[in-house]
């Protein structure tokens, strides 16, 4: 380096660096002298200006929040509404004997030591005029009570603001969401003059996702107040507009029996309306009460919902990652005959196990001893992975991912909630970047019958399983059907669909298999086709959650709960005219056809059979 | 060391010199620096509508933040140089950490949550940088050249850039002149200077271009703030009615109207000297203003006497910073400068940014008191 031979010159650096101090000082005092000069203009020049101003301040701009909008399923009723809650508040210039009035209303009210004392804090910090709580919400007694004394308690009254309140708590939390008190990093981002005097904003779901439609925009009163702040006059009023009203495509009804259904399990189930796409059921178990989180949910209580081992906020229909295990087989199915790898017809042997030429491994069929010789819709009706095993491998992993790609596999579905996840549909770009591994052919093999990397969502699922039911037309779910608004009703989400070309005959295929997998005497989920007057298609699935060594027997009953096989359902019906999708997941559920099928079978007969017109 | 200690009492003789020299405390700085909190203290009482819990809390974080200084005053200096590169590293990683961590939650994030306490990256970057942008040009002689220049301005840039990313405008801003600073003592030519302010003017549509929206309205209310009074113009109409009514002489302490009737905003953070200049009135102002002045003198004063390169250079721009800090709040607050989240150093509520800035002084003393010769 040509440093290490250049001498430093100290006495030259040295000069140099006082000279940069004096001037940095230079220009630090012109900098002053410059702020200087302004607070002259602002305090000696303008004063008069500014003091004449400052009395004028007593014309002051008051903030009128909006009401927020309501929240109603497709029937009407309400998910999310604002109901009154009434606080008692003492105004203590019009008090005479401020302690006695307090003591006064601890005995009448049930008033406890703690709240007198959290008043008085209060007190000493507002001015005498200023209206301050007592009582934040009262309940019925206290204020039948305060109605009959009132006359003995001047400057004490009873106020009434609204908030935000979900009459079925837990059942739709996932989907509703929740408001919370806005915070300081919202704060910064929101459009001050429009929340101006609001509390409260959309934290989850819904009321996250619509919150400038529930929000309403901001009036204000210019009102005229003396130099102490009390109210003389209002000059001028401009109406706030309240929040628009949002009708939801969801049946709360059939969302309470997929949820009722689901009990005992943690999971998600998802239906959607096959002529429209809206989703009518978007059940994550276990749910949440959203109540708490509208007026601030202790520390203690939060972190229990935290640290609970079932994940209650986790919203498993809208972020769960499961291998969809057999339930994929139907895609798998059709891209085999898309792509000719394959005719219906074709039989394929199954000894119970495959191995890749050259590979001793064995991939094994749940049925040990084999299917024998089987055609697709055998192999769909009984789930047999040998066959797709071979299907998988004569396709080859580059279609079979292109094909499911077209279904919304690896993709979000654009449901109109904040969140989604993507999900995972491995190619083999995808391994080389993110594990530096060429792709495998086994890999291949197990993607075939939902399992290895690939992960979906459930509404990833409840997505593709209505493109299949809709012969190929694949619709953007979406939850708010209409937004209701003082200026008019106008639609919710963006209706967006796509096309994807698939034989009419080939479909057929594989849905005759997935009706069978119902109503035939093999079928895997042949428990649910009693008492019923129409076809359902559906497919099990069974996802591991703990592998398998080679020579192993899965044994349910020895295995602990939570390492269980998750189970699965997809279906639709009535097949001759498909009007509802359903997809039902139970982690650790074992078995699709025994746990998941029946969860299904009772939310598509109450579609069905119910009351409800549509 | 025994004959070091020996020397030094020939040197100061009187037993409270020792004493002093011992906890390495600079007393004038230290003088300066107490006046300054206890004006904070005084002032947010009122501005804080006499809530002696607000003055509690503040005190305890000001007792923390001169603690942490006169550890830091105890530290050599050399150990800063030594550590410079790796200090500057962590910060870096630990921003980029937050950028991440803030994706994952969708939100603008600024902290690492420790547990005992949230921790701001960007704190620490704004001690960090000057130390980094210091070691690398004193390994070279004054002035540095053009590719040093180079590196160092890389130096200066990839930090802001990540905190400007936050978005924290303000605390981009001082982490820029921070390392700037360091540029301009180190003897960055004048022409380059004017060259780059020249270039600064040709770049303004692009980061223009770059800005959030809510950016954008802070500078766009600067220009003209009555065209939105409900909404963004209200902090600077508000802020300047306080300021001129205070006039020469001030209303007197808890004498404040606008912020007593919540007519001003943030009266206790960012926007504290419009109370100030209510209050105490132009003579209050000018007072405070000298006391910073007298800080920023003897912190000059303290660079001029240090006795390396990286010494002067980290607490020359150490100085500086602290001027652009007390020129951009008073700046905005009587609307010459667009609205940036920057606190007026030492007199604003907050536990953040009085740490790092008594961090800094005491960096300062620890130039100041840690001298091999006389």
């Amino acid at each position: 380096m040509v440093n290490l031979y250049a001498i430093k010159d100290h006495i030259l650096e040295r000069n140099l660096f006082v000279r940069r101090i004096v001037s940095a000082f230079i220009v630090i005092s012109l900098l002053t002298t410059g702020l200087i000069v302004r607070l002259m203009y602002l305090q000696i020049v303008g004063h008069e200006h500014y003091s004449s101003l400052a009395k004028d301040n007593s014309i002051k701009i008051v903030p009128l929040v909006p009401t927020r909008g309501m929240i109603y399923d497709r029937h009407g009723k309400v998910l999310a509404e604002n109901t009154p809650s009434y606080s008692l508040e003492i105004i203590p210039e019009q008090v005479t004997d401020i302690d006695d009035t307090l003591h006064r209303l601890q005995t009448l009210l049930d008033v406890s030591d703690e709240e007198i004392v959290q008043y008085q804090k209060l007190r000493k910090r507002q001015k005498r005029f200023v209206s301050s709580p007592l009582l934040l919400s009262m309940n019925d007694e206290q204020l039948a009570k305060f109605a009959v004394a009132r006359p003995y308690f001047p400057g004490v009254d009873i106020h009434r603001q609204l908030v935000r309140h979900y009459p079925y708590g837990d059942l739709a939390a996932h989907v509703v969401g929740y408001v919370g008190r806005i915070n300081e990093a919202e704060m910064k981002e929101l459009p001050i003059a429009e929340y101006r005097g609001s509390s409260h904003i959309g934290k989850l779901g819904i009321e996250l996702s619509y919150e400038n439609d529930l929000h309403g925009k901001t009036g204000y009163a210019e009102i005229e107040t003396n130099v102490q702040a009390r109210l003389l006059n209002t000059l001028n009023e401009v109406n706030p507009q309240p929040g628009s009203n949002l009708y939801l495509t969801l049946d709360i009804d059939l969302q309470k029996t997929a949820y009722d259904a689901l009990a005992g399990f943690n999971g998600a189930v998802v239906a959607v309306d096959l002529k429209t796409g809206g989703v009518l059921v978007f059940v994550s178990r276990p749910g949440f009460d959203p109540n708490p989180f509208v007026m601030g949910i202790s520390n203690d209580d939060y972190e229990a919902l935290q640290s609970n081992e079932n994940q209650p906020l986790y919203n498993r229909a809208l972020r769960g990652l499961y291998p969809p295990g057999s339930t994929v087989k139907p895609f798998v199915a059709l891209a085999g005959l898309e792509y000719e790898a394959i005719t219906a017809d074709q039989k394929l042997f199954c000894p119970g196990y495959y191995q890749l030429p050259g590979v001793t491994h064995k991939y094994r069929d749940w049925k040990k001893g084999g299917h024998g010789a089987v055609d697709m819709n055998q192999a769909i009706t009984e789930s047999c992975d040998v066959y797709f095993y071979r299907l998988a491998a004569t396709l080859g992993i580059d279609n079979m991912v292109s094909f499911m790609q077209k279904f919304g596999f690896g993709e979000k579905t654009g449901i109109d909630l904040v969140g989604e996840k993507t999900g995972l549909l491995p190619t083999r770009e995808w391994k080389r970047e993110k594990k530096n591994q060429a792709w495998y052919p086994g890999e291949t093999l197990i993607t075939g019958i939902g399992q290895g990397y690939l992960q979906v969502t459930p509404i990833q699922l409840a997505k593709a399983i209505a493109g299949l039911a809709n012969q190929g037309k694949i619709i953007t779910p979406f939850l708010v059907d209409k937004v209701v608004s003082a200026q008019g009703t106008f639609p919710g989400a963006a209706f967006n669909y796509h096309n994807v070309t698939v034989k009419t005959e080939d479909v057929n295929s594989v849905i005759a298999g997935m009706v069978n997998v119902v109503h035939s005497a093999r079928g895997t989920a042949k428990g649910i086709n009693k008492n019923i007057s129409y076809q359902i298609a559906g497919k099990t699935g069974t996802a591991q959650v703990l592998g398998i060594k080679q020579n192993a027997k899965y044994d349910e009953d020895s295995i602990d709960f939570k390492y269980r096989d998750h189970a699965l359902f997809v279906s639709f019906a009535p097949v001759d005219d498909p009007k509802i999708a359903v997809v039902v997941i139970a982690e650790n559920g074992g078995h699709g056809g025994s746990v998941a099928a029946p969860i299904a079978g009772q939310v598509i007969k109450q579609y069905l059979e119910g009351n409800h017109e549509n | 060391m025994k004959t070091e200690t020996r020397h030094e009492q020939f040197e100061a003789p009187s037993v409270l010199g020792t004493f002093l020299r011992k906890l390495h405390i600079d007393i004038p700085l230290f003088i300066g620096l107490l006046l300054a909190c206890l004006l904070s203290l005084i002032i947010l009482y009122s501005a804080g509508s006499q809530d002696m819990d607000v003055l509690i809390r503040q005190s305890g974080r000001v007792g923390l933040a001169f603690f942490l200084m006169i550890l830091l005053a105890h530290i050599d200096p050399y150990q800063f140089k030594r550590y410079a590169t790796i200090l500057f590293s962590m910060g870096i990683l630990l921003l980029i950490a937050v950028l991440i961590m803030g994706q994952i939650s969708m939100g603008a994030q600024r902290w690492l949550d420790l547990g005992i306490f949230r921790f701001q990256p960007s704190e620490m970057i704004k001690l960090t940088t000057p130390m980094m942008i210091a070691w690398y040009l004193a390994e070279y002689s004054m002035p540095p050249k053009a590719k040093q220049l180079f590196i160092a301005s890389i130096l200066i840039i990839i930090p802001t850039l990540l905190i400007a990313k936050q978005p924290d405008l303000g605390t981009a801003l001082l982490v820029a002149s921070s390392g700037a600073g360091v540029l301009f003592f180190a003897g960055l030519s004048w022409w380059i200077m004017g060259g780059i302010v020249a270039f600064l003017a040709a770049l303004t549509p692009i980061i223009w271009h770059f800005m959030h929206d809510y950016q954008k309205a802070r500078v766009l209310t600067l220009l003209n703030p009555e065209a939105d009074p409900l909404g963004r113009g209200y902090h600077i109409i508000q802020s300047k009615i306080a300021i001129g009514s205070g006039g020469i002489y001030g209303k007197g302490w808890l004498g404040s109207t606008q912020s007593e009737l919540e007519f001003l905003p943030e009266s206790s953070t960012d926007f504290i000297f419009a109370v100030f200049a209510e209050e105490f009135g132009l003579l209050g102002c000018l007072g405070l203003l000298i006391l910073y002045l007298l800080i920023i003198a003897r912190c000059m004063y303290i660079a001029s006497q240090a006795q390396d390169t990286f010494s002067r250079l980290l607490a020359s721009s150490l100085a500086f910073t602290f001027f652009v800090y007390v020129f951009v709040n008073i700046g905005m607050v009587i609307g010459i400068l667009p609205v940036v989240g920057v606190p007026l150093p030492l007199i604003s509520y907050g536990g953040t940014s009085i740490v790092t800035l008594l961090a800094g002084f005491g960096i300062l003393m620890s130039i100041h008191t840690h001298k091999k010769f006389r």
